[in-house]
């Protein structure tokens, strides 16, 4: 099996034109980027405010609930749905798309309100003692604490749709999942095992670059706890 | 509903395999997790690299995962092996953490007291410890139910039967009611797998019990 998928990695027709890997890895990437960036903007400023508030912590419960849903399920039901009410390349691309937003909003929302929720309340107390307004207590005093849990959801949020945009090239969305599910359609392994293992790996660089990337996000003191929180 | 009549045994059928592909990884990586959450929890300089190699192991895709164990393991890719011991390593790799953590949790005098009363090592952990440490243990086993119950619904697009075969056919066949069985299913099968965690730790645990009424 190795050396099929070794002949399959190594094959410069593996690497050009529109089916290409830099082709698919930049789409996988772009996805991800993307999906992620709407969810955060959704999921991050709702999560913070649940914390901040004490207010609608159900919201965080149902998203937590929505794990119970099976993904594969979700994106079926979405395609079948929404997709016919589409045209063309769009029936495809947009459910998928809407379903990895949903899947990528959970592990923001438990983030942000988690991070918020457990800030030390002798700090929110002084925040307000010298005389903060909430605005600027969110802002200086709970986002910065909040942080290290607040990244930990992005990068769980940053897998699940690194993951889940895999399986969706099987209801047509572009991507390196394509080759897991076109290889697997046509029994060829070396490029199901190429395809899978691209995938980890990208999973994986992927999930170290943003440990890396995102330390300097968390502010020096909370570094030095955050090595054993 | 229709549907749900005529095949009412072909779900509960892949209702059982999938119960299996889920759960018989919970068992098996609850075993390999407790010895490897103790290392992590007994010494210090073990911690960092065993949480470290299991998120790492979290990280790899599940379909990848599942293609890709036949690399690691030797057995053919349709072999229903490669889902359990994939889901095994998924476990695994969210329990080590939550072992460690859950033995860190108990507060350190009574591991003191437990010295004290003459209990060794051993003892002290089946007998003090790990019963102490079953509430955050359990949160983290019924994370990885619910979660195992969605993954392993992956395997149908590599062809080992479960729910989710109703779900890649209900799709391919655009028979709705199949998909939304599939669904329900799977989302029933997880809600009862995290009661089950839930009612055991809590008959494990009649102390806190007790304690919920004295507060009350």
């Amino acid at each position: 099996m190795i050396p099929t998928i070794w002949s399959w990695l190594t094959n410069p027709a593996s690497w050009s034109g529109p089916d290409g890997i830099p082709t698919r890895l930049i789409e996988h990437l772009g996805y991800t980027l993307a999906v992620v960036a709407v969810a955060a903007a959704v999921a991050i400023p709702l999560g913070v405010w649940v914390g901040h508030s004490g207010r609608a912590r159900w919201l965080v419960s149902l998203g937590n609930a929505l794990r119970a849903v099976p993904t594969l399920g979700l994106l079926f039901a979405a395609t079948l749905v929404i997709g016919p009410r589409l045209g063309g390349q769009l029936a495809f691309v947009v459910p998928s798309i809407a379903v990895l937003v949903l899947l990528a909003i959970p592990p923001l929302l438990a983030g942000a309100y988690a991070g918020v929720e457990a800030v030390d309340p002798a700090a929110r107390d002084a925040a307000r003692g010298v005389g903060m307004s909430g605005w600027q207590r969110i802002r200086q005093v709970e986002l910065p604490c909040a942080m290290p849990l607040l990244l930990s959801g992005l990068r769980a949020a940053v897998l699940q749709v690194v993951a889940t945009a895999t399986i969706a090239a099987y209801v047509g969305l572009g991507g390196l999942g394509r080759y897991l599910i076109d290889g697997l359609a046509v029994g060829d392994y070396g490029q199901t095992g190429g395809g899978a293992l691209l995938v980890a790996t990208v999973a994986l660089l992927v999930d170290g670059v943003l440990a890396v990337g995102l330390r300097g996000l968390i502010s020096p003191g909370l570094r030095l706890r955050a090595g054993r929180a | 509903m229709d549907w749900l009549a005529q095949s009412y045994g072909q779900v509960l059928d892949l209702t059982w395999r999938h119960l299996i592909l889920a759960g018989l990884p919970l068992l098996i990586g609850l075993a390999v997790a407790l010895p490897l959450g103790y290392a992590a929890h007994r010494w210090r300089a073990a911690y960092a690299p065993l949480v470290t190699i299991s998120g790492l192991l979290y990280t790899i895709p599940s379909l990848a995962l599942f293609i890709l164990m036949p690399l690691f393991i030797g057995t053919r890719i349709l072999d229903p092996v490669n889902v359990v011991v994939a889901m095994t390593v998924y476990t695994v790799a969210l329990l080590v953490r939550t072992v460690a953590d859950g033995l860190d949790s108990v507060p350190e005098d009574v591991e003191r007291a437990a010295t004290a009363m003459g209990l060794g090592r051993i003892r002290t952990l089946l007998t003090v410890e790990l019963p102490l440490a079953i509430p955050v243990i359990a949160a983290g086993l019924r994370v990885a139910a619910v979660s195992n119950v969605s993954i392993v619904s992956v395997a149908s697009l590599i062809g080992v039967a479960q729910l989710g075969d109703l779900l890649t056919d209900g799709y391919n066949r655009v028979i709705m009611p199949e998909l939304v069985t599939g669904i329900m299913a799977c989302i029933l099968l997880a809600l009862a797998l995290d009661s089950l965690i839930l009612v055991l730790a809590r008959m494990l645990t009649p102390w806190r019990r007790a304690r919920e009424v004295v507060s009350a």
